[in-house]
């Protein structure tokens, strides 16, 4: 590794090492053998090349923002550190396009084109610090992607290193329709198991006419429910319309002092667009907010203002640190219709369990964001609480709804993995890594429970690296 | 193999299917030259998985077909034995208008889905210009159309899928919520598919609220560079198009533009497209009547496509100017006259070639395919004669993703069965 990259590019010191053990989500723990930090496409492909003829397992990481544990390294493997790679290779207005390296900052991009009025829609709350390349392997969602779409309907174009270290460009990039099967789009939200994208081509966003932001409080989640249903119902779509219920208000109050009013949930609806069109629909959407019972309606009357709604709604897990010891975050997805009936259960399940939840949450795509409160020092209480945060998850499938809407599975959820998903699934699914990634090394033992050999082994039989390290059956 | 041959035969499929729902094929049943020995129609999914994994075992080669609008498209294949239809799975599974969600058999008609859905003042974004195109079809083809400008394409709007593989496993990915991200995006990898990785048995979507008013402003232009300019006018500007279409022939230079929305914002809106356009010519906002007619609702029906030459150049959107100029002077210079129309905001430019004959036909596109694809883009064949589909492949030379698109192939479907040959790089 020394030979290709320079001596401050490879990591070997245990002491550093540890520094890279988790991710966002520090459940999970692991050192990984060897830490490096290339600083170009081809350093990433003569990294992987050694990787692949040694059989050597690699793990690529972003910013380590990921909640999933997705970017957990592998104990007897190479982690793949990408955050030097953070350069903006290309702003293309007219084509309304931005080339990025991986380990560009989401919120880089939106700052880069901001002068010729274009922004990066996808927004996740970590888009201060979160890369575009770990977005891309998450499909990372946000509080405005209801309106906008995903990460993965921003992405054009990717150049990726597979793991067997060939560099392939999928996605047409500036041109539309590339001839084929949708390879990028199966290969976003992948958690890096496929490869590595080292060049990313993003689609940029025309800032919209006119944006108007309302706060709204309710004297619970199901009223502010009903006004979900209601401005949805009248045909409007919301550039982002977002929940927090009252546990939720008191610790961001503590954290950030938004000045939110007391209230069992506050909603906070942003419409954009025509300047007419936001205007009348602004004007539909407070009255609604005032048929659900509204006991307050603030409207943001600045930018600023603006920004302060959105920096109570952003600040919320953080602020979670203000009212408990310790908080799990779990993501889980509900169809918006039945979240009243969810957050019911939710909230029978948090008294079962004698443990609090907060809840924030996307409202407009049932995306729900419980945050389970517990102390990690009193006897059992993690273990109950990472139980009853399983409970929330399988509630919300009960309801025909999903495991995870934007933290993605990684390492944490793929055991729930299988009350989705039949083996049949699964087994399709893994086609495609066999496809991406025969020999399993590229982010082994994330997403599925029992990852599925290729039955490929060329030259002479040797254990497969994965089977070795105890992370695969042979089936 | 024959029809009474050893390798199946019509009672096999019709004890799986029913004896009315098997059929021997017609010439009507032709794929590119080749007409199969049998059509089969299932019923269920179960019924599906039986059928695949009938010809997987007999060794028969199947190509899914929906509602038939896109046979012509892709090589002719190498063999084909069996046509499976998803005529009979045309039902709406699911729809809830609180969720803006909808779950279809794939074998359902997207008129059929637009009326249903209209009822609660919903649509699926998505309005390719063939009629009669099943919701499969539509996915296993990529099909398009104008509001691909604002909803994207059918990958942006898919949620969920079940498939049945070639040897008969019924797998199924995504979900009905419209944010997941558990598990591979495997509704995106059969999107373009062309019945190559597996049947599309059923699908699930993203639904938008249907627009209340519409206009539609036009501007007459005398130039390419005009039709450039026009463009990136309106893709730059805040107005938020449905469509921005262009139609370029002796006949007519026109960019429509389309506005969708309530009525006092599309009035609004219409009015400022109308002033963005006035320096590219002269320009006017079409009566309702009117729209049907030259809006960018019209489908791209070149007289005469029947038996001539339709290609589809995608490039980027901001070299319209180049797009244009290369195929008007690459046609000036062989005699022929073309007809192009296109999603100018998208970059896609559709391509008729008229008089000429064929060997003129065949040095345009190569001469066009090698411009485009040198400068990132694509040209795909999307209706020619067989004797022209001889000579030039669909989809051209795929990049460097060739060989990848060929394991994932060879995984999903290792023996071939699928619609061997029609698509890309031979699969």
């Amino acid at each position: 590794m020394q030979s290709i990259l320079r001596a401050e590019g490879v990591i070997s010191e245990r002491e550093q090492l540890r520094s890279y053990e988790c991710d966002g989500l520090m459940n999970y723990r692991a050192i990984p053998e060897l830490v490096v930090l290339p600083e170009s496409a081809e350093q990433v492909q003569q990294i992987v090349k050694v990787c692949y003829d040694e059989g050597i397992p690699f793990v690529a990481r972003g910013s380590g923002t990921g909640l999933s544990g997705g970017a957990l390294p592998v104990e007897s493997g190479i982690l793949i550190v990408l955050s030097r790679m953070r350069r903006i290779l290309e702003v293309d207005i007219p084509n309304q396009r931005v080339v990025v390296e991986p380990g560009v900052v989401n919120m880089w991009v939106s700052q880069e084109v901001a002068d010729e009025g274009y922004y990066y829609a996808p927004d996740p709350a970590s888009q201060i610090v979160s890369s575009i390349g770990g977005n891309l392997a998450e499909n990372s969602g946000g509080v405005h992607c209801l309106k906008y779409g995903f990460t993965t309907n921003h992405v054009m174009g990717a150049e990726v290193v597979l793991p067997d270290a060939s560099v392939v460009n999928i996605g047409g990039g500036k041109a539309p329709d590339a001839p084929g099967y949708d390879l990028l789009g199966a290969f976003v939200g992948s958690e890096g198991t496929l490869g590595i994208a080292t060049k990313i081509t993003l689609r940029i966003v025309r800032m919209p006419e006119a944006v108007r932001t309302l706060l709204a409080a309710f004297r619970d989640t199901e009223e502010a429910g009903g006004a979900v249903s209601g401005i949805i119902g009248n045909g409007i779509v919301p550039a982002a319309i977002e929940m927090m219920d009252t546990l939720c208000i008191e610790a961001v109050e503590a954290a950030v002092h938004p000045g939110f009013p007391e209230a069992g949930a506050i909603l906070i609806v942003e419409l954009d667009g025509p300047e007419a069109e936001v205007a009348n629909q602004f004007e539909q959407t407070i009255k609604v907010c005032e048929e659900n019972n509204a006991s307050e309606i603030r409207i943001a009357e600045d930018d600023a203002q603006r920004a302060l709604f959105w920096k109570g709604r952003k600040a919320a897990f953080a602020a979670m640190g203000r009212i408990s010891n310790d908080y799990y975050v779990q993501d889980s997805v509900v169809p918006r219709t039945e979240l009243g009936s969810t957050l019911k259960r939710i909230s029978e399940l948090s008294e079962e369990y004698g443990l609090r939840v907060a809840n924030v949450f996307h409202a407009g795509d049932g995306n729900l964001h419980p945050l389970v409160l517990y102390n990690n020092e009193a006897e059992g209480e993690p273990e109950r609480a990472e139980k009853l945060a399983g409970d929330i998850v399988f509630a919300c499938l009960d309801h025909g709804g999903s495991l995870t809407g934007e933290h993605g599975i990684g390492e944490d959820k793929k055991k729930y993995m299988p009350k989705m998903f039949t083996d049949e699934d699964m087994n399709t699914m893994q086609l495609l890594r066999c496809a991406f990634d025969p020999h399993q090394i590229c982010n082994p033992g994330k997403i599925f429970p029992t990852p599925r050999l290729c039955g490929e082994r060329p030259g002479p039989f040797r254990m497969h690296p994965v089977q070795e390290a105890g992370l695969a059956e042979l089936f | 193999m024959d029809a009474t041959g050893t390798k199946g035969s019509l009672k096999d499929l019709q004890r799986i299917v029913g004896e009315e729902h098997a059929r021997e094929a017609t010439a009507e049943d032709a794929v590119g030259g080749l007409t199969p020995f049998f059509v089969a129609e299932p019923g269920s999914l179960e019924e599906t998985s039986e059928l695949m994994k009938l010809a997987s075992s007999e060794g028969l080669s199947v190509a899914p077909r929906g509602g038939g609008t896109k046979m012509h498209l892709g090589n002719p294949p190498r063999e084909l034995d069996l046509i499976v239809s998803t005529a009979r799975l045309n039902e709406v599974i699911e729809h809830a208008p609180g969720d803006q969600v909808v779950r279809v058999q794939a074998g359902i008609k997207l008129e059929t889905l637009q009326e249903r859905l209209a009822d609660s003042n919903q649509m699926l974004g998505i309005d390719p210009p063939e009629e009669g195109a099943t919701i499969g079809g539509i996915i296993a083809a990529n099909s398009s159309g104008p509001r691909r400008l604002r909803y994207g394409t059918i990958r942006d709007l898919i949620i969920g899928i079940t498939v049945v593989l070639a040897d008969g496993t019924v797998a199924k990915a995504g979900g009905k919520v419209v944010k997941n991200v558990a598990g591979y995006d495997l509704s995106k990898l059969f999107t373009g598919s062309l019945g190559t990785l597996g049947l599309i048995a059923t699908a699930n979507f993203r639904l938008h609220p249907k627009p209340e008013a519409a206009r539609t402003v036009v501007v007459e232009l005398s130039s390419t560079e005009e039709a450039g300019e026009a463009t990136q006018a309106i893709i730059h500007s805040q107005v938020v198009a449905s469509a921005l279409e262009l139609h370029w022939s002796e006949e007519a230079k026109l960019l429509a533009v389309l506005i969708e929305g309530i009525g006092p914002s599309v009035e609004a809106q219409a009015e400022t497209a109308s002033f963005l356009f006035k320096p590219f010519g002269e320009t006017r906002i079409l009566s309702d009547e009117e729209a049907d007619f030259l809006g960018p609702l019209r489908p791209f029906d070149a007289p005469g496509a029947e038996n001539e030459v339709t290609i589809k150049l995608a490039a980027p959107p901001a070299e319209l100017t180049g797009v244009l100029d290369s195929v008007l002077e690459a046609c000036a210079r062989r005699g022929v006259t073309p007809h192009a129309a296109g999603h100018a905001g998208t970059g896609v430019t559709y391509v008729a070639l008229f008089e000429g004959g064929e060997d003129a036909w065949v040095r345009i596109i190569e001469e066009l395919r090698e411009v485009w694809t040198r400068r990132g883009g694509s040209l795909v064949l999307l209706k020619a004669p067989l004797s022209i589909k001889k000579r030039i492949d669909t989809w051209g030379l795929a990049g460097d993703y060739l060989g990848l698109t060929r394991r994932v192939k060879e995984k999903f479907d290792p023996r071939g069965v699928l619609n061997p040959g029609r698509f890309l790089g031979g699969i």
